[in-house]
């Protein structure tokens, strides 16, 4: 679609909006210390979506011992799910009469694409892990159905949607906050908070409700859960609830943060994810958290300090050093009550 | 009796297998009066817009040939068969693809992979197993480096790196530059050494004053950006394809960057501007050629892409178009097809090697100077407001 002397022009996105750029004098020193302090926020906000998809893996491994290889691709699904409904509600496929303002768009996306992309890792459960348990097969067997799960959902997404990328619409004005040379957008802000509110959210959950207890119980003793009358089933579905939608924040926010959408977008984050949540220690929510964390800064930090062509060589040797210091990650502990 | 029996088997199985020998050798005779065409392409993957592209205007090749009766070879008609493989945007599926259309399909050339991860790989298979090639969009050297058998339709990057270079450092007053660059990328990181040591030559070593990689999988560059940024460069030179443009531009702006970027070929896909938006607006590239202004055959090219497609075809689509053109020029050059797929490839090289000049609808392109590979001229575009690709200026080698 090159230049268009005649005829229709591109279908650029629409600029919804234009963004927003403040300045404050804060910091008028150290470039040195300005560009750290501008990677640590990177830092944050990188870790941060680490740590929402490893939030997932991690609560299913620990109430089933199972690693949910799909999760990766669950966020991919939660993300064009977003997509969908984000351009429903600007009125691109049916006209809806009034253009909603951006923040309420938004305030319906996050619920109902929490919503849709639950219903999906149910039905992956359901479909996919379900049968597998009863028959009593070995995990190892459905590790690798995960596995196949995942694929299936990428190339699904890309028989029905085509290979081209989306581009998610731009939901916020956005605003733009430099302090000297340190700057801050509302959305890095927005994913920060999220990540660190649903973390107090699921830490919550877990060790203060009956349904945590449960969930705890079950990553205990699995066989004498049952006996005590706690229906196994549905606490594996409230499981699956929980990590799918988180999967879907995380998705919501990774779309708005970068906003070119493809069926394979799931499958890096969801491997490096994995392995935040292992470097935590798969099992401990705190693990997965921290560890998502800790995977955002070395990759950034390693960027700020080293020639980035080093990059991947010099942070998952670092990482490596961290499982050979601690094999059961951070905050793991040897076969002992997870999650 | 059992020796009668044998004998009658023997006798059987025999005529069985003259019959076959007599059907392959009919079937070979109808072989040859289709002339099939293989297509590398990354019809899925990383740049699917891409392989698209190629798709359709092999199309409309395949109309335009087959629609006059076929390609003339020698004073016969034979018509056009193209066989499409995906590539996935993968090196190791273009390696198979390739096998695939060279064992199995048994192409007499193939034109593609595209881009130069691709394409590399693809031609050293193309290359070792006597079957031409030719590559519309590949841009890095080593595609057709010492490898008789592989012919290209674009320019080179340590050509095309200077027209940037220049370009950027005249527009934008430019004395120092920063790189960032997709490291698993064979086209990328080849354009943007290229870059390198040529503004580093023309303004002292350290101007280029940062340098900075990202993989093809990555979707945040935010520490590589602050990099950049805290380096202050003139302007940031972006190697990188299309989908990587449309994200790091706007970091670059979240992270504070404000001024100008230049690209290269690897922008002027049709899927830049819907995915990049308003922050692509206003950026320059170097390419191959221009949809705006365009006359002659290139005006009835981009006519016709869009008035079956939709859309204006981008510089893939033409490149690919005067590929498959040389190929079929190549073919005439052989004077006739023996029906021997080993003889009729090379006999397809060595006509693709007698053609001194070709005038496509990217322009003239001069061959024999480099390794299969022409000299023709690059332009530098604008995206203007509208979103549309503006030429600014052509230069020529």
């Amino acid at each position: 679609m090159r230049a268009a002397g005649r005829g229709r022009s591109l279908p650029t996105r629409p600029a919804r909006f234009t963004p927003v750029i403040v300045t404050f004098h804060i910091f008028t020193g150290d470039p040195m210390f300005e560009s750290l302090f501008q990677n640590i926020l990177n830092a944050l906000q990188w870790g941060s979506f680490y740590s929402l998809i490893a939030l997932g893996y991690c609560l299913v491994y620990g109430v089933l011992l199972l690693i949910n290889f799909a999760h990766g691709d669950i966020f991919m699904v939660g993300a064009y799910i977003a997509f969908f409904v984000a351009t429903f509600l600007l009125g691109k496929y049916v006209s809806l009469g009034a253009a909603l303002p951006g923040w309420l768009i938004l305030a319906l996306v996050v619920p109902v694409t929490m919503v849709l992309t639950s219903c999906l890792g149910v039905f992956i459960e359901r479909v996919a892990y379900r049968p597998l348990r009863r028959k009593g097969v070995n995990r190892l067997y459905v590790v690798i159905t995960a596995l196949m799960c995942g694929l299936v959902l990428e190339n699904g997404n890309l028989a029905l949607l085509g290979a081209s990328r989306k581009s998610f619409p731009e939901l916020l004005e956005k605003s733009i906050w430099t302090f000297g040379t340190v700057s801050l957008t509302n959305l890095k802000l927005i994913v920060i908070v999220s990540a660190l509110a649903i973390f107090w959210l699921l830490n919550t959950i877990v060790t203060r409700t009956r349904i945590g207890m449960a969930m705890r119980a079950l990553s205990w003793d699995r066989f004498a859960v049952p006996l005590m009358g706690i229906p196994v089933d549905t606490i594996i579905v409230f499981t699956f609830i929980l990590g799918s939608s988180m999967a879907a924040l995380a998705g919501v926010l990774f779309a708005m943060s970068y906003p070119v959408l493809d069926p394979y977008m799931g499958a890096s984050i969801g491997w490096k994810a994995f392995i935040a949540a292992v470097v935590g220690g798969i099992g401990s929510i705190r693990g997965a958290f921290i560890g998502g964390y800790i995977l955002g800064f070395v990759e950034i930090m390693v960027v700020a300090f080293f020639p980035s062509t080093l990059r991947d060589l010099i942070a998952f040797s670092i990482l490596l050093l961290i499982m050979t210091w601690k094999p059961t990650g951070i905050f793991g502990m040897a076969k002992t009550t997870k999650i | 009796m059992r020796n009668g029996l044998i004998k009658l088997t023997l006798c059987a199985v025999a005529m069985l297998a003259l019959g076959l020998v007599l059907a392959a050798c009919g079937e070979k005779k109808e072989e040859a009066k289709v002339v099939k065409l293989g297509f590398n392409i990354e019809l899925t993957g990383d740049i699917p817009k891409v392989g698209e592209a190629s798709k359709y205007a092999a199309e409309i090749v395949l109309a335009e040939v087959n629609g006059a009766g076929g390609l003339d070879i020698g004073g016969q008609k034979y018509p056009l068969e193209f066989v499409y493989q995906d590539n996935e945007a993968k090196p190791e599926s273009a390696v198979s693809a390739q096998l695939k259309l060279i064992t199995q399909d048994k192409v007499l050339g193939i034109v593609g992979p595209q881009s130069s991860k691709q394409a590399v790989p693809a031609g050293g298979v193309a290359d070792e197993n006597k079957t031409p090639m030719i590559s519309p969009w590949s841009t890095n050297p080593s595609t057709t480096l010492n490898r008789p058998f592989v012919f290209r339709a674009a320019f080179l990057d340590p050509f095309q790196a200077p027209v940037a270079a220049n370009f950027a450092a005249k527009q934008f007053n430019a004395k120092t530059a920063a790189v960032i660059f997709d490291l698993s990328n064979d086209y990328s990181k080849g354009l943007a050494e290229d870059f390198k040591t040529y503004f580093e030559g023309k303004f002292g070593a350290g101007s280029v004053v940062a340098f900075e990689s990202h993989g093809s999988k990555d979707q945040d560059f935010s520490a590589q950006l602050t990099k950049i940024n805290a380096a202050k460069p003139d302007f940031i030179f972006v190697p990188d394809n299309y989908n990587q443009v449309a994200l790091i531009v706007p970091q670059a702006r979240d992270l504070g960057y404000t001024g100008p970027f230049m690209g290269a070929d690897a922008w002027g896909s049709a899927e830049l501007m819907p995915l990049c938006g308003d922050a692509c607006k206003g950026q320059f590239f170097s390419t191959h050629y221009t949809a705006k202004g365009a006359t002659g055959k290139t005006k009835e090219f981009i006519d016709k892409y869009k008035a079956k497609y939709g859309y204006e075809a981008d510089d893939v689509a033409a490149l690919t178009y005067d590929s498959t053109y040389v190929m079929l020029k190549g073919l005439q050059n052989a004077g006739k097809l023996t029906g021997d797929l080993a003889k009729d490839r090379v006999a397809l090289r060595d006509g693709m090697k007698a053609i001194k000049q070709f005038d496509g609808i990217t322009g003239t392109m001069k061959y024999g100077a480099e390794d299969n590979t022409p000299s023709k001229c690059a332009v530098v575009v604008k995206i203007n407001d509208a979103g549309e690709f503006e030429f600014t200026e052509s230069v020529c080698p």
